[in-house]
């Protein structure tokens, strides 16, 4: 089972490869107009602001490779010489210069911006992007001028003449028809294609547009106005309700993920693990750490993170298993408490080793983008790939306990222990086993958590709590019970969270304390109880 | 009767506690300057001491004799808190930032109109102490009833207990409630119309603490020498064939339970005033857990177990925290593991081994100057 | 019309039994069912036991002895059948507890004594009386009541071990301790699960003697596995095999009995 496992992972790996984005200026040699270098040198904002205009006016490739660098905050002033440089991966590059140099970073001055400048670089850029010659750039910067249609009509007709992508094409048509609306010397016919164009779309300025368009005196603009309206509300219904489904999947995943080896723990050994938690937190600091290793290779070492947090959180859990659990088996209040004095150890371990502050973790490139599914309708891979991998680890968990020997025992050993002493199996070893098993999964849910919060020293305990709750819910030694009680919660818990715009998260996470506290009072064996004679006991 | 509750351990606990308090209260009273003087400070950090001590007592109630390990009692003992914060918030009065006689600060700078409705009535001390008492009570009589009837027992009532407090101090955090949010309740100036922080009435709290306490542990003592106490004992043992012995184990449960959260809300309402602040942490999960470790780590089931595992953990707590602030978490979670490993019982296991150990050496020097 | 008075309202029997001949009958179980998960533990078993009598139940592994003194205890709840203690009380309607209060007692398979507790505790919190969580706060130990007790503690030989703790008693001992506990509760009816088990011939022959003894004060039903300690108590017996009655009758007839000998005792008995 485990060999598929790998075999899986192999599969993945090219995938992975996917190339940072690399700098591309380093090494251009760019001249500048001499003034143009010196008011953006310059300390005053309103110069470098005038460097700015001249800068978009020149709409070279160099001026907006430059503006980009400015908007990314790696442009820099040699104090003394007041040469720019370029901030690269392996030091400065003068902007005239090829070589890259290591001045001392005293004597450099990042080139500041302020919103309104990064907001006017940015539309340029965006702009500009709209001639690129990849369709997909051309997409992109369509859609972001969909929220703000910052451009003449006349330039965006051309712009719609000469495209052929369908995408953009549709994204430049509903452009022309919100500036239609917000013409207010448009003509009737016009405004009645625009809003059979606008039904669909759902910018909040765009609604704004129709709403006002709804109050018109003529009764047919006004009836149009109103079905666009309406069909554009519901439209935003529905996204909303796919997003929050999805929302409450990814969330619920991620308590699987965490809930899946406690459930193997508590449903095994009986031992409650407190230091669960803390599991998860080695997995999350394991990405950090090999991000850190191998640097400038997010992608790589976020992969080689998923065995490394299993080998890493297993080979803690099977110690912390060997030298406290094992002497308290039969006590299972005590376990709890000794659990705990575990968790206070590795919380503070991380402290005091590694920092009391979070730790960035780089999202790897395969993550970051966004999966476009219907026109309006895109949710982040991010988040897909977690459910695909709660969904891989959930089934792995399966696997492994169904169809392994290791399994087997496990089973053997959960339903009788004496019984299954007496027919050869190691029991204490198996017990070793399943609590590294446990461990291992909470670290590689530590890795898939790394790339939704902070990695820091708390970042276990803010989750153990609800995971708790999970198996509670899910009914202890039952697989099937976590994930679906995971589901269920996370999805309960981000339908719930709307009811107050401001604490609507912390109210969800009290209500469904409060109900799942409720539900195992009716319930105490959870929503799929062990049957049978054996369970009474 | 009174020889049954005052067995030697409560004697002895007796002498020492009323030793104790007396040599500070005396020790109070002395010239700053004078040898034997003890600090207001140190006077109200021992105040504190002796509220963990009867919260300490009150999970030992419940661990210890019931056999149910409430990791949720620090919401108890907040609540307490609370209500007792909530009279002494009214009391600040005009002395406060924004000088309004009505409302406390948080609430004008919330931009509150009027008081909401169950802050009704704080202003009044009696009104306030009965609070203290009761809605601990009835949030664990509440609480109880739906996990005890349901026969919700081990691991996970100590589970949702958990979740329970975690629970109401996400809701404490909330500035909507009503209590301070982050903040919490505090500022506060006067009580009974006293100076909060003079040096008599921290003297005098101190004192109430001690009284508390030593009432607390007689009722416990009550309660544990009584038949009821064997039941309790006998349902810690074997809940099961306890039922077919006629007793209802979810009363006896509901009962001592809801008795042990009163204990701990009046551990609460004398905590407040001594420290001069209640704000959500103490209802975090590891405030409660803290708490049943003293109990472990001084001996379950022995009431003064609990007194002396709360004084050692929460000394060696305000030592460390100052001494060396990185290690304090190293320390408690060691002390979870060894206790918990090495000592089940206990410190408190270990004085009838230092007793026999000792006997003779006492019998040799009282004999020996006889023979002398 | 007819006018209803209090009499015609309230039934005069809450329950009349399918048996004709009702002698001095304490314990009705009529067509009892309980299965788990498919499997009948308990087949339209029927049971009457009459008042002071000493019943053995014998009968193979999974004939359905434990599960039947689940049902009486309300520990089980089965499918189908009534369970009467007297035709007065329905046992079906109460749990453990109200069964315990009602005076029907239970001794384990295993010996469940209080093991943190004192022998003479054990016996205290077994007594009879008025259990309420502020009864038993209050509860005195009256004379009478420790008069009662040191007599129990004598009937089971324990007199010189009443301040040990229970955990420190050996096996027997501990089935002595419990059987002492039932008796505290001064019951009617004993539910006795293969007291026995475990203990040495000359413990085996005193707790003989001492059910011996119980015996006319006390209804006792007894659940044993040893024939030759069922048959120095010679008292009827009754064989349950797959959830229902098999036979019923003394020792003699029932080991000639061919069904008994085919279905379980074998040459066992003879």
């Amino acid at each position: 089972m485990i060999r598929h496992y790998f075999r899986l992972l192999f599969m993945l790996l090219p995938l992975l490869w996917a190339a940072a984005p690399g700098s591309v200026l380093a090494g251009q040699g760019i001249y500048l107009p001499p003034e143009v270098k010196a008011s953006l040198s310059s300390l005053n904002v309103n110069e470098r602001s005038v460097a700015i205009a001249a800068l978009i006016q020149d709409n070279s490739e160099e001026a907006a490779a430059l503006l980009s660098a400015l908007q990314g905050g790696v442009l820099y002033v040699q104090r003394e010489e007041n040469e720019l440089y370029l901030q690269g991966p392996d030091g400065f590059t003068a902007l005239t210069g090829t070589e890259a140099v290591n001045p001392e970073r005293g004597r450099m001055r990042r080139v500041g911006t302020n919103i309104r400048q990064r907001d006017e670089i940015i539309r340029f850029l965006n702009i500009r992007s709209l001639k690129h010659p990849l369709a997909e750039t051309r997409r992109k910067a369509s859609a972001a001028l969909l929220t703000a249609p910052d451009i003449e009509p006349a330039t965006l007709r051309g712009l719609l003449a000469a495209e052929e992508d369908t995408v953009t094409r549709n994204n430049y048509t509903k452009i022309l028809a919100i500036k239609t609306l917000s013409d207010s010397g448009a003509g009737r016919a016009e405004l009645l294609a625009a809003l059979r164009e606008l039904t669909v779309l759902h910018t909040p300025e765009a609604q704004q547009l129709i709403r006002a368009r709804r109050a018109s005196s003529d009764p047919q603009i006004a009836q149009s106005a109103d079905r666009a309206l309406r069909q554009t509300e519901a439209t935003i219904q529905h996204i909303a309700l796919f997003e929050t489904i999805f929302f409450g999947l990814s969330l619920g995943s991620v308590l699987v993920l965490i809930a899946v080896g406690l459930a193997i723990t508590f449903g095994v050994m009986g031992v409650i693990n407190m230091a669960h938690g803390e599991m998860v937190m080695l997995g999350a600091y394991t990405v950090w750490g090999l991000q850190q290793l191998l640097p400038g290779q997010a992608d790589l070492a976020f992969v080689l993170a998923i065995p490394a947090a299993l080998l890493v959180a297993g080979a803690t859990g099977a110690l912390i298993e060997r030298t406290v659990i094992r002497f308290l088996y039969g006590r299972p209040l005590e376990t709890l408490l000794a659990t705990f004095g575990v968790s206070l150890i590795l919380q503070q371990l991380a402290r005091t080793l590694i920092s009391p502050m979070n730790r960035a973790v780089e999202t790897p490139a395969f993550m970051s983008g966004m999966w476009q599914i219907t026109e309006h309708f895109s949710i982040t891979c991010g988040r897909m790939y977690i459910i695909v991998f709660c969904l891989a680890v959930f089934a792995m968990i399966y696997l492994v306990m169904r169809h392994t020997r290791l399994g087997l025992s496990v089973r053997a050993v959960t339903q009788n222990r004496a019984m299954a002493r007496a027919v050869g199996v190691n029991s204490s070893r198996v017990d070793t086993l399943t609590f590294a098993l446990g461990s291992g999964v909470a670290g590689m849910a530590g890795v898939a958590l790394s790339q939704l919060t902070n990695v820091g020293p708390n970042l276990g305990q803010s989750y153990i709590v609800d995971s708790f709750m999970v198996v509670v819910f899910g009914g202890v030694g039952n697989l099937w019970g976590t994930l679906a009680g995971g589901l269920i919660i996370g999805m309960v818990n981000k339908f719930l969270e709307p009811i107050n715009p401001i604490n609507g998260a912390i109210l969800a996470k009290i209500l469904i304390m409060a109900g799942v506290i409720l539900f195992i009072q009716k319930h105490p064996r959870g929503l799929f109880p062990q049957k049978g004679r054996a369970a009474v006991q | 009767m009174l020889t049954r509750i005052f067995d030697r351990p409560t004697r002895i606990f007796f002498l020492c506690a009323l030793f104790f308090s007396a040599a500070v209260i005396i020790g109070a009273c002395f010239p700053p300057d004078g040898l034997w003087h003890v600090s207001p400070y140190t006077v109200s950090l021992l105040g504190k001491y002796l509220c963990y001590a009867i919260l300490a007592l009150s999970i030992d109630l419940v661990w210890g004799y019931l056999g149910i390990l409430s990791l949720g009692h620090g919401a108890f003992f907040a609540l307490g808190g609370y209500a007792f914060g909530m009279y002494l918030m009214r009391h600040i009065g005009t002395q406060g930032v924004y000088a309004s006689a009505e409302l406390p600060d948080f609430m004008v700078f919330l931009n509150w109109k009027e008081l909401p409705w169950y802050w009704q009535g704080s202003d009044m001390f009696v009104f306030a102490c009965l609070l203290a008492v009761l809605v601990p009570g009835l949030l664990a009589f509440i609480f109880g009833w739906t996990a005890f009837r349901s026969r919700v027992s081990g691991v996970y009532f100590s589970i949702i207990s958990q979740a329970m407090t975690y629970a109401l101090m996400l809701a404490f955090y909330l500035n909507e409630l009503g209590f301070g949010g982050n903040n919490g309740l505090t500022d506060f100036k006067t009580l009974l119309g006293f100076e909060i922080h003079s040096p008599t009435m921290t003297v005098a709290l101190f004192a109430l603490s001690s009284l508390a306490l030593l009432l607390t542990y007689f009722l416990c003592r009550l309660l544990a020498s009584s038949r009821l106490g064997l039941v309790c004992i006998a349902v810690r043992d074997n809940e099961e064939r306890i039922r077919f012995t006629g007793y209802r184990v979810e009363h006896i449960k509901l009962a001592v339970f809801t008795l042990s959260a009163m204990l701990a809300g009046i551990a609460g309402a004398l905590y407040v005033p001594q420290v001069g602040i209640i704000n959500p942490s103490v209802f975090s999960p590891l405030f409660s857990v803290e708490m049943v470790i003293c109990v472990a780590l001084g001996g379950r089931g022995l009431l003064y177990g609990a007194v002396l595992g709360a004084f050692v953990i929460n000394f060696a707590k305000s030592w460390l925290t100052t001494a060396l602030p990185d290690s304090w978490l190293f320390a408690l979670g060691a002390i979870f593991v060894l206790v918990t490993v090495l000592l089940p019982q206990g410190i408190a296991a270990l004085f009838p081994r230092a007793w026999t150990l000792l006997r003779p050496l006492g019998n040799r020097m009282k004999y020996g100057n006889k023979n002398a | 019309m007819e006018i209803k008075t209090p009499e015609t309202m309230a039934p005069a029997l809450p329950w009349i039994p399918k048996l004709q001949r009702r002698r001095n009958y304490i314990l009705f179980i009529e067509d009892i069912t309980v299965s788990f998960d498919g499997f009948k533990a308990l087949d339209n078993l029927t049971l009457y036991i009459s008042e002071g009598e000493l019943r053995c139940l014998i009968g193979p592994n999974g004939a359905g002895k434990t599960t039947m003194m689940d049902v009486i205890t309300g520990h089980t709840r089965p499918d189908s059948g009534e369970v009467w203690f007297t035709e007065k009380i329905n046992l079906l309607d109460k749990d453990e507890v109200a069964v315990a209060q009602a005076g029907i007692c239970r001794k384990f398979q295993k010996p469940s004594v209080f093991e943190h507790l004192s022998v003479y505790h054990n016996l205290e919190l077994a007594l009879k009386g008025r259990k309420t969580v502020r009864d038993t706060f209050m509860a005195r130990l009256s004379s009478e009541d420790s008069g009662f007790l040191d007599a129990t503690l004598a009937l089971i030989g324990l007199k010189e071990r009443a301040r040990l703790l229970a955990g420190s008693l050996s096996h027997g001992q501990k089935q002595w301790l419990e059987i002492g506990m039932l008796l505290a509760q001064k019951p009617l009816i004993l539910l006795l699960d293969e007291p026995v088990a475990g203990m040495t011939p000359q413990e085996i022959e005193r707790t003989a003697q001492l059910l011996l003894t119980l015996e006319g004060g006390h209804t006792i039903i007894l659940v044993e596995h040893d024939m030759a300690f069922v048959r120095s108590l010679a008292r009827k017996v009754t064989v349950l095999h797959q959830g229902s009655v098999l036979a019923e009758g003394s020792m003699d007839e029932i080991s000639r009995n061919p069904e008994v000998i085919t279905a379980y005792l074998g040459g066992d008995l003879c």
